[in-house]
């Protein structure tokens, strides 16, 4: 620490900040959240406005194994050697609002490794870099909806948000949906992280039924025989401004 | 029509995105060389006025002759497919730039541009809209008049689209609903 470096906040302070929000309504983070220190100035303080969408809104960008190789959904094959952690299979589906299977879409993902360290210049957590870990992967959805990474579970890490900050160990996950507004960027959490509580990140949403969906389940059935535990985690985009009667017409 | 499944929420786009989302020619929706290729570029700019040197922004569009392209190739660039779609990370001096073609009107529509906005710090994507220089529409009808002025490009002197993302502050961009 250097003599510029202001002082941070407690975990204390930003816990009560937390506890002042929790539990209001808002399916979506809330954007003015101070708790995430870094919030305050990158918030919009005015309304959104409603438009009637135009046509590059309705139509998603098209991606497909031009794109988009298969094994770039195995995180674990990239860099020349087993990288080192638990091995572990994470997938789901990706559906829109109306419950329909989002197919042949993008899905990119981004990670730290087991210690918690991304392969990223500015990540300065001293733990150690897995030379045979990127963190990096991408996939096209199935005909189901379903898209499948084979990765290394992510460790939690420092922050510097307030004192003694951590997060939850994440994946970051990039999905489109068929439309350009049911865009997503969020991140996966796994079961039972006892950093939850404490991370303003997670926190931002602050309706508890409305952040749980965004854990992943256990799932005993991924898990494949002395390989690689499994996660399933299905991802729900906003609906659409397409009626059904023209979806079908699209297809 | 059945109850919508409540969605996923967002989250933060984070730090470290650097390494993962950018490609090779990821903001070049048209190689440079090619006729009509025009300059898209601008800053993203925080609540101070300060410029965000980790941002992402996507940009959706229609061709010159106003189709909305639906074909791939947009992350492996062969500089013959128009694809309608790209991506630009903010450097470290919190600038962006484009190489695109102008959209053309589609149904007679004012001719835009759809705009992805992610962040370090921002929460949830935030969408937007690029409207040509001098565009007459009446969704921008509606808007009192400074606040439509944060969806035109501007024109430079050498062609260029100047476009700024202000996330905060008097001059804050109108950001849209899904």
């Amino acid at each position: 620490m250097t003599a510029t470096t202001p002082a941070l906040d407690s975990q204390a302070q930003v816990s009560e900040e937390i506890a002042t929000l929790d539990g209001a309504a808002g399916r979506q983070p809330r954007l003015d959240y101070p708790a995430y220190r870094s919030s305050v100035l990158r918030h919009p303080t005015k309304d959104p406005e409603p438009a009637d969408p135009e046509a590059a809104e309705l139509l998603g960008p098209v991606f497909g194994h031009s794109d988009v190789g298969p094994m770039e959904a195995d995180l674990t094959i990239q860099a020349g050697g087993e990288p080192v952690g638990e091995r572990t299979v994470v997938t789901g589906r990706v559906l829109d609002g109306e419950g329909r299977p989002v197919r042949r879409q993008l899905v990119e993902i981004w990670q730290a490794n087991a210690g918690g360290r991304y392969a990223h210049q500015r990540d300065q957590h001293p733990a150690a870099l897995d030379p045979h870990f990127t963190g990096v992967g991408r996939c096209l959805t199935d005909d189901e909806g379903t898209y499948r990474f084979t990765t290394i579970k992510p460790g939690p890490y420092p922050w510097r948000n307030h004192r003694n900050a951590w997060r939850p160990a994440h994946i970051h996950f990039s999905m489109f949906g068929r439309e350009f507004t049911q865009r997503l960027i969020t991140q996966m959490y796994f079961p039972g992280d006892p950093l939850f509580a404490l991370d303003p990140i997670y926190q931002s949403v602050t309706d508890p039924a409305a952040r749980a969906r965004l854990v992943a389940s256990y799932d005993h059935d991924v898990t494949t025989h002395e390989w690689a535990t499994g996660y399933r985690w299905d991802i729900v985009l906003t609906g659409s401004h397409a009626t059904p009667l023209e979806e079908d017409d699209r297809a | 029509m059945p109850e919508p499944l409540p969605p996923t929420p967002g989250q933060t786009v984070g730090p470290f995105f650097g390494y993962a989302l950018p490609y090779d020619d990821d903001h070049r929706l048209v190689p440079p060389a090619t006729p009509g290729a025009v300059r898209l570029h601008g800053w993203v700019l925080d609540g101070a006025g300060e410029p965000v040197p980790d941002a992402l922004l996507e940009i959706r569009q229609a061709d010159a002759a106003g189709r909305v392209p639906q074909v791939e190739g947009a992350l492996r660039r062969d500089g013959s497919v128009f694809t309608g779609w790209g991506r630009c990370a903010t450097d470290p001096g919190g600038h962006y730039s484009f190489t695109t073609v102008e959209p053309g009107p589609v149904d007679g529509r004012a001719p835009v541009l759809a705009v992805a906005v992610f962040a370090r710090g921002l929460l949830d994507v935030l969408f937007t809209r690029i409207y040509l220089p001098g565009a007459q529409d009446p969704f921008l009808d509606g808007l009192a008049p400074d606040r439509r002025a944060t969806l035109l490009a501007e024109r430079e002197e050498d062609g260029s689209l100047r476009f700024d993302v202000r996330l905060q502050g008097p001059d804050e961009t109108v950001f849209l609903t899904r």
